[in-house]
């Protein structure tokens, strides 16, 4: 009954966030300069008076402003978004389109992160003040530090630049058929469509940037790891299960790496908001067709629509992903539910 | 101080008594033990001298330009090279300490004293008042840093340095109003406060001079460490070409320039981005161990 009643609770106050979310971004439309017709249309087609007069009516531009957030909100839900000022399209065609490449990206870095910093936190941990221990930590110190703009293009002069071991920007090689669009994923695309050199070619291009956008979550994770771990070995079940003559390894991964692992799990929740920014500058340098390097284009060119676009689909990633943390939080650890 | 009004808050509270040591002479002995933290500070405050003294250091002008050494390699004349109006790249850098290193400390000043108060308010006052902020700050905190930051600069009309460090701070306050938050409600059930609250001292008055005095640890560590979260950031943003813009010495404008020239030209941009990396360490190893120092329980972890 516990659980129930607490997967309420997260799912109403993210729905709340949500909707907060959408007020921000409703407003923000109103504090740009320019009337808002202007700002969803751009200046050029608003100079259209059959465009503008169509644009009102379905926005309810004519009416006092609580009845146009109830149009905004009407227009929402049908997915209607506004027209993209750049690129002349609705933006939610436009983030079709983006959305599925930063999703790739995104997975690759997180699945980096996670196989690279918990064997990192495992052994820091095991050997704690010792050599491996501050190897693993100054490897975890640089990948939380390090801009990742930088590190991106410090991996691209090394790596393909100078040792031509990796491809540069993009997601396929130049003059290379892209595979038939299914879930516009390319690796996933590439296999269904059984063009395996295509997959080769996007399975490399995948791998710097995803190293490079994943080395902050890799960080995150073996620190984070480290210090649960320390301190569940510290516990007194551990001395127990040690005094009992259970052997040291399954001591650790048995008894102590379980409960270690639960606020590993919340980690992931808050480095995925990390990984989305950090989505936005690996784009941007790796050429990759995703929405952060459309929202970062939209920036650039004032293009309102597209902008708070993508912000409404990360926001509302973010609240998913953290929703779904949460409720795994709640089946982990008992203890929570109740608080 | 902070410390002296948590010593007699203690006092208040009837604990028992303990020998007067400041919190201040207490973590500088604990900081004396941690090398790395004390390496990071240096390198902090490396950066800062070299910022504020940079008009008075035998440096070329940064603005000066010599179009006949355009875009060459560090040499003995150019340690780091030029860029592409054949303008010295050590001197660009170190005024660029000038602008990026004050601005982190600035911005997060003015964000954690904003969102402290808040976060205060909110607890100390709860209700519709807690709800309210609460609930504003979980809705920022629920976009990726950049992406707000972004849209903030374009409402305000597109890039800017300033437009850039306001959008930083706009993101980053949620975080010191939800940790000032839980503090106060921690330190508003302690018996002091009850006893400010018998002898008829008005809320305000306890907010202010019994609640937040006793509140810091956490906040300063959180500060020190976000300084470079602030640094990394705003170059992001002008990295994006949504922050600082030419000819403006800022470290990420400057690693961008340098990227837009191709990767040939390598150190254009590597000696911006090792500044970066350089200032966010030394933050970061500073922080962690303010972290160990004021907290005895976690020494040796992080």
């Amino acid at each position: 009954m516990g659980l129930w009643r607490y997967i309420a609770q997260r799912l109403v106050l993210a729905v709340l966030v949500m909707f907060l979310v959408s007020l921000g971004t409703f407003t923000m439309a109103h504090a740009v300069p320019g009337s808002p017709v202007e700002v969803l249309l751009g200046e050029r087609q608003a100079g259209n008076p059959e465009v503008r007069a169509a644009v009102e009516k379905r926005w309810g531009f004519d009416k006092p402003l609580p009845v146009q957030f109830v149009y905004y909100y009407r227009n929402l839900f049908r997915g209607d978004l506004g027209m993209s000022v750049t690129s002349r399209r609705p933006v939610m065609t436009d983030l079709r389109q983006y959305v599925p490449a930063t999703i790739e990206l995104a997975l690759a870095a997180m699945l980096y992160a996670t196989a690279v910093g918990l064997p990192l936190g495992l052994i820091s941990a095991l050997r704690a003040n010792r050599w491996p221990d501050h190897i693993g930590r100054f490897i975890a110190l640089i990948g939380t530090s390090i801009p990742v703009f930088w590190l991106g293009l410090l991996f691209l002069y090394v790596f393909f630049y100078r040792l031509h071991w990796l491809p540069g920007p993009g997601q396929l090689d130049i003059g290379m058929q892209r595979p038939e669009r299914v879930t516009g994923m390319v690796t996933v695309d590439s296999v269904l469509a059984g063009d395996w050199a295509a997959f080769k070619s996007a399975l490399r291009h995948l791998i710097l940037p995803a190293v490079v956008l994943g080395s902050y979550a890799m960080g995150i994770i073996a620190r984070m790891l480290r210090s649960s771990l320390l301190a569940a070995l510290s516990d007194d079940y551990i001395r127990t299960a040690r005094a009992k003559g259970v052997a040291e390894r399954a001591v650790v991964t048995r008894h102590a790496l379980r409960n270690a692992l639960i606020p590993t799990v919340t980690v992931f929740g808050l480095t995925f908001a990390s990984l989305l920014a950090g989505a936005v500058l690996t784009e941007t340098i790796f050429s990759w067709p995703g929405i952060g390097r459309y929202g970062t284009q939209a920036a650039l060119k004032l293009d309102y629509p597209g902008l708070f676009g993508v912000t409404l689909v990360v926001a509302f990633a973010y609240v998913t992903v953290n929703l779904i943390v949460d409720i795994l939080y709640g089946i982990l650890d008992p203890r929570i539910r109740v608080a | 101080m902070a410390s002296t009004a948590a010593a007699s808050a203690i006092e208040l509270g009837g604990a028992a008594a303990r020998p007067h040591r400041s919190m201040l002479s207490d973590t500088i002995r604990a900081l004396r033990r941690q090398p790395m933290a004390l390496a990071g500070l240096g390198v902090v405050l490396t950066w800062l001298l070299l910022g504020i003294l940079a008009p008075v250091l035998p440096l070329q002008d940064p603005i000066y330009q010599d179009l006949s050494v355009r875009l060459r390699p560090p040499s003995r004349d150019h340690i780091f090279g030029t860029d592409e109006l054949g303008r010295d790249m050590v001197s660009r850098v170190i005024y660029g300490a000038r602008v990026t290193v004050p601005a982190g400390i600035a911005v997060i000043l003015v964000t954690a004293t904003f969102g402290s108060l808040l976060g205060a308010i909110a607890g100390h006052f709860g209700g519709l008042v807690d709800s309210v902020i609460m609930r504003l700050s979980d809705a920022i905190l629920s976009f990726p840093s950049i992406i707000l930051a972004m849209a903030i600069t374009a409402i305000r009309g597109g890039p800017g340095l300033s437009n850039a460090l306001i959008a930083v701070g706009f993101v980053l306050w949620p975080e010191y109003a939800r940790l000032m938050r839980s503090q106060v409600l921690a330190i508003r059930a302690q018996e002091f406060v009850t006893a400010a609250d018998a002898l008829g001292a008005s809320r305000m008055r306890i907010l202010f001079r019994h609640i937040l005095p006793s509140t810091d640890a956490p906040l300063v560590v959180k500060a020190t460490l976000d300084v470079g979260a602030a640094i990394v950031l705003t170059a992001g943003l002008s990295f994006l070409g949504l922050g600082a813009v030419p000819p403006t010495a800022e470290w990420g404008a400057m690693i961008k320039l340098g990227a837009d020239k191709g990767l040939q030209y390598w150190w254009y941009a590597a000696f911006p981005g090792l500044a970066i990396m350089s200032v966010v360490m030394g933050l970061n190893f500073f922080g962690d161990g303010l972290r160990d120092a004021l907290d005895p329980r976690r020494r040796g972890r992080w």
